[in-house]
């Protein structure tokens, strides 16, 4: 019995001593993602930006060889943060990245901060997160910087009253906020807000709320990779024949998961940082090398927010000249600005926060695809929570 | 008002469709099968499947999805379950989360993590209003069809040589056997049975609900709560258990959104501690 | 080592369960070899990564197993709420520690563990009432249920819990104001193996004295347990509440090794992997959800460092072929493999 476990131990240990043991030459990244459970497709796709951008620039930086190591966190906070410090203490990692749920970043700040090691949030959106530790840095977005766009716009685009139905957990909350916060300010009315439970199979109640209440238009929020149903539902209420717009944030219409959703979802309007549309030059060569090496899938908001990382690292590292010390390493990703396929980025200098290029976008079909198709840009916003 | 028991009826019909599966296999053979999410989830990609790559159409990717995970169900159950009906209930439930696990790994692998979902054809969309309220056509569709599956299956049971027979393979395997009841047989044809109808529930509620490979887990409550307020010993005791149920959470979240998370739950904790059996047992004999 | 319960056993029958009572050689050697499980993978041999922090969620989680095992391997409760005790202790410690703001008294970890034990133990009781009567379906979804509405209570109760967010800021002050949890989590496992100890020896004691022995007679048979004049209820509250309290330990064991709180230790998966951990290592030995818990991560830890994707698969393989071909989980192998080459009836 003893044998069987000290063996299994053993065989864990040769594996992870295994990986090459040149500490002065490697510079090894630690991502923490969920690649099983409710969240696997957010992980897929974040491995999969990471892999694209490796691609695209080799694994080596400032005369370092880049070594990704990838953590299955399973969606639990309590694993992430014990998978956070094994990465750090026995991988040695320079650099520590996912992060798929606002409680799993939460509960890694703390590690990060002990160990004085940088940690890229790709995917949490809840604007305080960042603010929980100095070595925390954000190249996704938050729920304000993608709520105000499209509260702004709706504003402007005669709708006078609407509803909210959001995931409830905090971002859905947040969403919920500063959509009302930003649409009231703009001189509109929130009728009611409604939370649905974050394992809800069935929307048919709340839907049948918000259309019940008559406002002009409907604002939804759910996490990535979780709108299929609730669009389902949504096309099956016919909100379209009672005049009630639908709109919300792009994470509803992912491109993830766009094509399934079928022509109901045709003329949608979302705000967001990214589609797979995005026309520049930098995004084409993005999204063929994303196909190419990631068997013709689609990237997402999630694939740009981990190729955006890997690009904060890769560059940080050239300004340190390879130099991988935390500190170092956190003050070259600070106020860093770049191109980034999704339009211009910027990392505030001071909070640590993305700024993030957003647009008003339409789903319409081309070339025989759905996509999100930008017809509106705002530029870069802010977010507006942190002092 | 109407439009939302309408909605909370179509709903507990749902349940009911992926549970009935389960109620014949733990209520009618005693064996907890915590797999019967894996045999709805098998029907549901088949369909997106023949839907979506093969261009099928739905009505014929309803009974596809039942045969196919009837003979899923047959093959596991000839290979698999029936070394387990003798066992613990325990070791039935390590078992069967097993295939749980492996089903989710499976379908992983060759469908991908992300939700998939079907478009329904165009006669089973849209509204119709009926006596002021507006109602989605799929779900009307769900209740009939369950309505009709219902039915259908209480005549089986009640009315048929099968039906007898499987009560009595049930009641007392060994004198059904020593009455030359072929008892591993009926096993096995009800086993596929319940296999299918999950399958059946899994393909009907792609058009409401979409599919991801945690489904299995992600439902397996549901199915429970239904079965155990219900009572898993008859087809009737389900079925008026997913209706309230249904109904009562929809009802529960469009009225009192605040506590609408707890309604289900409470519900089932209060009907099992005055009726420890379910709502709707048979009497005991 | 004897460690005789009180007893008012005599007679022939007596002795045989007194000399069960025993501490055993394998025994013994169980617990020396997670006091050098420390040596080994506290990052003191070069080349040896440190899995500290994988062990000692593995005590946590063998604890919570254990805590089934009392109610179900001893009492015949099957339940699958074990999870509202374990996270109910996670929060109480949690908010203790945070509202301590890691300073001596009120964050000590050990006060933390007293108060969640406090706590989980008269929620135990309260609750016990729910699984006195009912079939196994029954009781497993009342305690589900509990569990669930408990999860959602987590969810909603924002100002205390952080909502879905999890609690932030628990800093647990060092234990006893001497030592401090580090990153390499050396005081986290000895500290969590010091309370597994404990909780286990206490519970050996009531599981072999005449109170366990009764339990073993209900479930058996309850019927004829009342007939013979065993109180049936108020043994079966007991212990209920006994396994909540410690669950709860564990739930505060975990929430201070790893300085967080969230719903998810509430969470249906927390008390089904416990209860299949159990079934999994062998109910009724008190060992079986340790080694259980200890198996069940080191085979996800090894199999997710080769297939981080598809590790679940694997997983699922191990535990169909389990129950296929062996009865009694991993004990139950071993305890074939003991009889087979010692050819003899009474073993482990």
């Amino acid at each position: 019995m003893r044998k069987q476990i000290l063996k299994g131990l053993a065989a864990s240990a040769i594996a992870l001593a295994a990986l090459p043991a040149l500490a002065q030459e490697t510079v090894k990244i630690g991502l923490i993602l969920p690649m099983t459970g409710q969240q696997a497709s957010t992980g897929r796709q974040l491995e999969a930006g990471v892999k694209t951008y490796m691609a695209q620039h080799g694994a080596k930086v400032a005369g370092k060889t880049i070594e990704v190591i990838v953590k299955d966190d399973t969606g639990v906070a309590d694993i992430s943060k014990r998978l956070a410090q094994e990465l750090v203490v026995n991988d040695k990692v320079s650099v520590l990245g996912g992060f798929g749920l606002t409680p799993i970043a939460m509960a890694v700040g703390p590690v990060a901060t002990q160990a004085k090691v940088p940690a890229i949030i790709m995917t949490a959106a809840t604007s305080v997160v960042v603010e929980q530790s100095p070595y925390f840095i954000r190249v996704g977005r938050t729920m304000p910087q993608m709520t105000f766009p499209i509260a702004d716009w709706a504003a402007k685009n005669g709708v006078k009253t609407a509803v909210t139905l959001v995931s409830d957990y905090a971002p859905g909350i947040d969403g919920e906020k500063f959509f009302k916060q930003r649409f009231e300010e703009a001189g509109g009315k929130v009728l009611d807000t409604l939370r649905a439970p974050l394992a809800s199979p069935d929307f048919a109640a709340f839907l049948q709320k918000a259309k019940d209440l008559k406002p002009d238009a409907l604002f939804l929020f759910v996490p990535s990779g979780q709108g299929a149903t609730l669009m389902k539902q949504v096309i099956d209420r016919d909100f379209a024949g009672s005049k009630i717009r639908v709109i919300a944030t792009g994470d509803v219409t992912d491109d993830d998961l766009l094509n399934s959703m079928g022509d109901s979802v045709l003329g949608m309007v979302t705000s967001h940082d990214y589609s797979a549309d995005h026309d520049s030059p930098e995004n084409k060569a993005f999204v063929e090398t994303f196909k190419k090496v990631n068997d013709n899938l689609r990237p997402n908001m999630m694939a740009i927010a981990a190729y955006d990382g890997m690009d904060v690292i890769y560059r940080a590292l050239e300004a340190t000249k390879g130099d991988a010390n935390g500190q170092k390493l956190i003050e070259a990703m600070k106020g860093q600005k770049w191109m980034s396929p999704r339009g211009p980025m910027e990392i505030d200098a001071t909070t640590r926060e993305a700024i993030p290029p957003m647009y008003i976008r339409k789903v319409e079909r081309k070339n025989g695809e759905l996509y999100n198709v930008e017809f509106e840009a705002v530029g870069p916003v802010k977010d507006p929570t942190h002092k | 008002m109407l439009t939302i028991l309408f909605d909370g009826v179509a709903y507990g019909m749902l349940l009911f469709v992926l549970a009935i599966g389960l109620c014949v296999t733990l209520g009618l053979m005693n064996f907890i099968n915590l797999a019967h999410g894996a045999f709805a989830m098998a029907g549901g990609y088949l369909t997106i499947v023949m839907m979506n790559r093969y261009g099928v159409s739905f009505y014929w990717s309803l009974p596809a999805a039942f045969v196919f995970s009837a003979i899923l169900g047959a093959v596991l159950e000839h290979t698999l379950y029936v070394h387990l009906y003798t066992k613990s209930h325990l070791d039935q439930v390590l078992f069967s989360i097993g295939l749980v696990f492996m089903a989710t790994a499976i379908v992983d692998y060759f469908m991908g993590a992300n939700q998939q979902t079907i478009n329904l054809p165009s006669s089973l969309e849209g509204r119709v209003d009926f006596l002021g309220a507006s109602i989605g056509v799929y779900r009307i569709f769900t209740i009939v069809l369950c309505g009709l599956l219902t039915i259908g299956l209480q005549f089986v049971l009640s009315k048929t040589r099968f039906g007898s027979r499987l009560r009595a393979a049930v009641d007392d395997g060994r004198v059904a056997r020593g009455m030359g009841i072929d008892v591993t047989k009926i096993f096995a044809l009800t086993f596929a049975v319940g296999s299918g109808l999950a399958g059946l529930g899994g393909a009907l509620s792609t058009g409401i609900i979409s599919m991801d490979p945690t489904f299995p887990l992600k439902y397996m409550i549901y199915f429970l709560i239904v079965i155990s307020v219900g009572g898993a010993t008859t087809i009737t005791g389900p079925f008026f258990a997913s209706l309230l149920l249904g109904v009562a959470d929809v009802a529960g979240k469009y009225y009192m959104p605040a506590v609408g998370g707890f309604i289900i739950y409470t519900i089932m904790v209060a009907v099992l501690i005055l009726r420890p059996q379910g709502l709707f047992t048979r009497a005991s004999r | 080592m004897s460690m005789a319960p009180h007893s008012k056993l005599d007679g022939e029958a007596g002795a045989r369960l007194l000399a069960k009572a025993q501490w055993r050689w394998y025994e013994v050697l169980f617990w020396l070899a997670a006091i050098s499980l420390y040596f080994v993978f506290g990052d003191f041999i070069p080349g040896i990564p440190t899995k500290l922090m994988l062990l000692s969620e593995i005590v946590s989680l063998g604890l919570l197993a254990l805590s089934i095992d009392l109610v179900l391997g001893y009492a015949g409760i099957v339940t699958l709420g074990q999870g509202a005790f374990f996270g109910l202790g996670a929060y109480v410690a949690g908010v203790m520690a945070k509202a301590g703001m890691g300073v001596f008294p009120l964050s000590d970890p050990l006060l933390g563990l007293l108060a969640a034990a406090a706590v989980c133990g008269i929620a135990g009781f309260l609750t016990s009432f729910l699984v006195l009567r009912g079939s196994d379906l029954t009781r497993l979804m009342v305690t589900l249920g509990v569990a669930l509405i408990l999860a959602e209570l987590a969810n909603q109760m924002r100002w205390l819990t952080g909502g879905a967010d999890g609690l932030q800021g628990v800093t647990s002050s060092p234990i006893l104001g001497q030592w401090d949890f580090d990153l390499w989590g050396r005081t986290a496992y000895l500290y969590s193996l010091a309370v597994l100890f404990v909780c286990f020896w206490l519970s050996r004691r009531i599981v072999h004295s005449t109170f366990g022995l009764s339990l073993k007679a209900i479930k058996g048979n309850a019927l004829r347990a009342r007939a013979i004049g065993v109180p049936v209820n108020a043994r079966l509250i007991a212990i209920y509440a006994l396994a909540a309290a410690i669950a709860g330990v564990a739930g505060a064991l975990l929430a201070q090794t790893t300085q967080s709180a969230s719903p998810d230790m509430i969470a249906f998966h927390r008390s089904a992997d416990a209860l299949l951990i159990l079934v999994f290592g062998g109910a009724g030995y008190l060992y079986g959800g340790l080694i259980g818990a200890v198996l069940f991560r080191v085979m996800q830890d090894v199999i997710g460092a080769f297939t981080l994707q598809y590790w679940q698969f694997w997983l699922g393989l191990v535990l169909v072929l389990l129950v296929l071909f062996v009865r009694g989980g991993v004990i139950g192998l071993l305890e074939g493999w003991w009889n087979r080459m010692t050819r003899t009836g009474d073993a482990p």
